[in-house]
């Protein structure tokens, strides 16, 4: 395809690697899960963990307010131009997996507006175990559960829990207050997802979000491979 | 032509961001207007006769092969609400997506290079429905059923409507649909000769009052 600077080829269609001037796009990795099972905090802390050594931006998903984003923003976790909320008409796994379109939008918006980036995190609304991104929108998905939420979930399996690149089981620390049973989650989720990773964490743990971090610095390698 | 594309485009799942809009539904139930299936008909009649004629007629417009620009001053100069005039680019900008991904054709691209951040919904809508090999007749329903079809699902939604009344609102208003269809024709072949001034001019004011007061809430389910 002619890339050259007179003719530029018209905006990208869907998960297009590389961008209208040619150059490659960046990568982009959905994170989805229920309600309240720290989607949100995640974000923060991996928006900490790697903002110093790359250029990063996110989108989020809000289900009828913008409290995701403006949790970001008060935090402080990047400047408020590396952030955009998407509003998902009562529908959020609309928004990420049926009609993609303004999700995409803000991914290519935000490139051309704070690029060159090397990853976009999308974070879909708080769901159900249903809710998975689509492979137009992302590159990878991260789907987070937590302890607290019942420790059958990692049994009950549903596309997210079964498919999703990386499982999150957040919230450790809350497991002997709440009677989760976390040896019994892992063998569950090993038996739904066989080789595919699963982390446990708690962002007040001392590794925090290290473990996902570190997945998600493997993913950029290969992507920019 | 394939009868069928015109189905394709029409259908409400067709991945154009319509979903994440309630044409003007969520501020008229908050305002206390749609309360039950007969003030949602009377809405939705109100829809139809004014935002509803203006955009079948652009979109038939654009099948005939009005200039786009054009179309797209026209359309904003029929939008007072800046906020309106912002949801319909974008909504443009997502239909236009979808149907250069879904009907490849030069045209498209050349649209998308001219209005990289959007042009009006039903501007796309009518250059969509050339590029699937449809008529302006075709573009024309598929603008009058939408102006109709999504207050219609964003009201079942926003009062818990019984979704079987929401479907015989829009059916008993079907005739009404045909009607303002073939006006928004006979006006897009007019305006072929004498340009977008002879398009149609209709205007809701309450509905752009609405979607004003909408775009200011902290918190609502819907973009618009």
């Amino acid at each position: 395809m002619h890339l050259g600077h007179t003719h530029p080829a018209p905006a990208a269609l869907s998960a297009d690697a590389r961008r209208p001037d040619g150059a490659r796009r960046a990568l982009r990795i959905g994170l989805g899960g229920p309600v309240g099972s720290g989607k949100t905090a995640t974000v923060a802390a991996l928006c900490r963990a790697l903002r110093d050594a790359l250029s990063l931006a996110v989108v989020t998903n809000d289900i009828y307010t913008r409290e995701d984003a403006e949790f970001l923003l008060r935090e402080a976790v990047l400047p408020p131009e590396r952030i955009t909320a998407v509003e998902t008409g009562a529908c959020p796994h609309t928004a990420i997996r049926d009609d993609i379109s303004a999700n995409l939008e803000a991914v290519e918006d935000l490139e051309d507006a704070v690029g060159p980036l090397d990853l976009i995190l999308v974070e879909s609304g708080g769901d159900n175990l249903t809710a998975t991104f689509s492979k137009g929108l992302v590159d990878a998905q991260i789907f987070v559960i937590d302890v607290a939420g019942g420790d059958d979930i990692p049994r009950k399996g549903g596309p997210g829990v079964t498919t999703a690149d990386l499982l999150v089981v957040n919230k450790t620390d809350l497991a002997p207050h709440v009677g989760s049973d976390l040896a019994r989650m892992a063998a569950d989720a090993k038996a739904q997802r066989g080789e595919l990773p699963v982390v446990f964490q708690s962002l007040r743990g001392e590794s925090g979000v290290a473990d996902v971090a570190a997945w998600v610095r493997e993913r950029l390698a290969a992507w920019t491979a | 032509m394939s009868r069928a594309a015109l189905l394709v485009l029409a259908d409400g799942r067709f991945p154009a961001g319509g979903h994440a809009h309630s044409g003007g539904a969520e501020a008229a139930v908050r305002a206390g207007r749609v309360t039950d299936a007969p003030s949602l008909e009377e809405f939705c009649r109100g829809r139809l006769h004014t935002a509803g004629l203006v955009a079948a007629a652009l979109a038939a417009a654009a099948v005939l092969g009005a200039d786009p620009g054009e179309l797209d001053a026209a359309a904003d100069a029929r939008t007072p609400s800046p906020a309106l005039r912002a949801a319909g680019r974008r909504l443009g900008r997502q239909l236009l997506r979808a149907a250069r991904a879904t009907w490849p054709s030069a045209e498209l691209d050349a649209v998308a290079r001219r209005f990289p951040k959007g042009t009006h919904q039903p501007v796309v809508l009518g250059l969509a429905a050339r590029a699937a090999g449809l008529a302006p007749e075709d573009a024309a329903h598929c603008a009058v059923y939408e102006s109709v079809s999504g207050p219609a699902t964003a009201t079942v939604r926003l009062l818990s409507l019984d979704p079987f009344d929401a479907a015989g609102v829009l059916a008993r208003l079907a005739p009404e649909l045909d009607r303002v269809a073939d006006c928004a024709v006979e006006a897009a072949r007019r305006a072929a000769d004498e340009g977008a001034d002879a398009l149609p001019a209709a205007s809701a004011p309450l509905l752009e009052v609405g979607a004003e007061w909408h775009a200011g809430w902290p918190v609502r389910l819907f973009a618009s």
